[in-house]
């Protein structure tokens, strides 16, 4: 266990390594506040966080599962309060009620008449409000806005080994069976009828997500993690009809907005998560008025051409 | 296999949606290397049919087999390709008309070497790329393959259906609807394609509403409405009264339960 633990910090020193080797490009004055460990340790965090969940973004966002992932960051709230209490790492009892809960929506859809948005919405606010009543009794409520809204500069070692296990096992898999996720997202019947387990797959990509969440919760917290997993993704749609340009702009909106998002929260004193957030969603705006083909900017030139073209036509 | 083989094969099958039954203790055996056409009135159970041997119904009693075997096996060796009604597709989807033609052969594409399948390249094993060009160009669509699949028009976005069916290259071809909010070039030469590949001794069962191609075309027509109402060459079964029967439905298992016609 120790000589993992050696490993992974190992593993961290490396990446941190490589990652202070661009910081020290930086002007100083952008570089300076990471000559601190803490520093150090939230830029890594926020690199893989921005990573994955830009990654994961692109299914989510194709797969109009934006409620579920909405529905699965706060159903992981009880788990944390429930692991708190027993003195197990938070991580697991985040992923078991964030699974169950997903898996309860598809029950509760499946074999009912309940729809599926008000299955998920019954559910994960159920959910919350059980993690909000125990984190009631037994934490501070400094604690609890920690793990609502995240505190990327408050990360420890041993959360961000689990980031790093977390994006590694997210890689992986998505590199293991992209073809598969990319057709079960595409056409799921085309999937089945090539003998594909669409049950395996959908499960498999819920079970990715919950993991996604659970690894994003020290940095962008509960409440804006969903927007980490929708805002990379939509801005990447808007520029690009290529699925693996897709994965790759995705990724990139996701790492910047951590990064950039880092920074002004420390030299502006501001919330990191929001300050996150704040910088996807602008990424996402500018990609909405400005991108090439299906910006808003492109569209009314091609309609204003088009009217020029053929006066006749209103 | 020997060809005595039924490429489909229904014993005592029952399926249901949402409990209401579709189809009903129907016996079935369809022969290979033939072009057969199911026609029926809406809500008979026709796609219910392809839906149980694509795997996503399954069925309440009874069972299907292709080619001899379980459908799911089938499925898994790239026995069957098939063509959806409606497209259950997202059209917004970021994908080249390439791409969804090669979608068709990720199932074939597991049978590949593991070195292959983790090429980054997609085009690790060249008998993908061959099969893609070959599909695209039969429906005559080799000069849009890379333009974004949302970009086409109706006829054009089945013709690419229908290519990645054909890239598959399998014994038996599924097509529900083929004809379905088709524009006229685009129909004659979806149906010559299907010819040659019936040619080709591929087994075509087919979903249709279409009876003059189901007459000009096919070598068998099952009437199905709910239950077999008849199988036999189309100018037996698309007779006047066999039609009528077929309208009318099987009372004797109906029950009290009316299918509109």
């Amino acid at each position: 266990m120790s000589q993992l633990e050696l490993l992974a910090t190992g593993v961290i020193d490396a990446l941190i390594g490589g990652l202070m080797l661009a910081v020290s490009l930086l002007p100083d004055s952008l570089a300076a506040p990471f000559d601190y460990r803490f520093m150090q340790r939230a830029l890594l965090t926020s690199v893989l966080v921005g990573a994955i969940c830009g990654l994961l973004s692109c299914y989510v966002v194709l797969k109009r599962w934006s409620l579920l992932g909405d529905a699965i960051s706060h159903a992981v709230l009880p788990g944390v309060a429930i692991a708190y209490l027993l003195g197990w790492p938070f991580f697991i009892g985040a992923f078991v009620t964030g699974a169950l809960t997903s898996l309860g929506i598809g029950a509760l859809e499946r074999h009912t008449r309940i729809k599926a948005d008000a299955a998920m919405g019954l559910m994960f606010t159920a959910a919350f409000a059980l993690g909000i009543v125990i984190i009631s009794k037994i934490a501070t409520s400094t604690h609890l806005m920690h793990i609502l809204f995240g505190n990327v500069l408050g990360v420890q070692t041993s959360a961000l080994i689990l980031t790093l296990l977390a994006s590694l096992v997210a890689v992986v898999t998505i590199w293991l069976a992209y073809r598969p996720l990319l057709l079960y997202t595409f056409d799921p019947q085309q999937a089945q009828a090539l003998g594909f387990n669409t049950s395996l797959i959908h499960y498999g990509l819920i079970l990715l997500l919950t993991l996604t969440i659970v690894a994003s919760l020290e940095t962008v917290g509960i409440i804006l993690v969903v927007a980490m997993l929708i805002t990379p993704g939509a801005t990447a749609h808007l520029l690009t009809d290529r699925f693996p340009l897709m994965l790759a702009i995705s990724v990139s909106v996701g790492v910047t907005s951590a990064v950039v998002g880092l920074v002004m929260s420390v030299s502006l004193d501001v919330a990191s998560g929001g300050a996150i957030v704040l910088v996807a969603s602008g990424l996402f705006l500018v990609a909405l008025l400005a991108a090439p083909k299906h910006g808003l900017v492109a569209r009314h030139w091609r309609r204003w051409r088009l009217n020029r073209a053929n006066p006749s036509v209103d | 296999m020997a060809d005595s083989v039924p490429a489909l094969e229904a014993r005592g099958l029952w399926a249901a949606y949402h409990q209401q039954p579709v189809l009903e203790n129907l016996d079935l055996s369809l022969p290979q290397g033939e072009w057969t056409a199911i026609v029926g009135p809406n809500g008979a159970g026709k796609s219910s049919l392809l839906n149980l041997a694509i795997g996503s119904l399954a069925p309440v009693r009874g069972e299907l087999k292709l080619l001899g075997q379980s459908a799911a096996s089938q499925r898994r060796a790239g026995s069957i390709a098939y063509m959806a009604q409606q497209e259950h597709m997202e059209w917004d989807f970021p994908i080249s008309v390439r791409e969804t033609v090669l979608t068709g052969r990720y199932g074939l594409m597991r049978l590949d070497p593991l070195w292959q399948r983790l090429a980054p390249r997609l085009w690790a094993n060249p008998s993908h790329r061959a099969a893609v060009d070959a599909a695209l160009e039969a429906v005559d669509m080799a000069d849009h393959a890379a333009r974004p699949i949302g970009e086409l028009s109706g006829g054009q976005k089945k013709r690419v259906m229908l290519a990645r069916t054909l890239a598959q290259q399998a014994r038996i071809l599924l097509l529900d609807e083929p004809l379905a909010g088709v524009d006229p070039p685009s129909e004659a030469l979806i149906m010559a394609t299907l010819e040659s590949e019936r040619s080709a001794g591929r087994t075509i069962i087919m979903v249709t509403h279409d009876l003059p191609g189901a007459r000009r075309y096919a070598d068998n027509v099952v009437l199905i409405n709910r239950t077999l109402i008849g199988m036999g060459s189309p100018d037996e079964m698309l007779s006047d009264a066999m039609l009528a029967r077929l309208a009318v439905g099987a009372p004797e298992i109906a029950g009290g339960m009316r299918v509109a016609a």
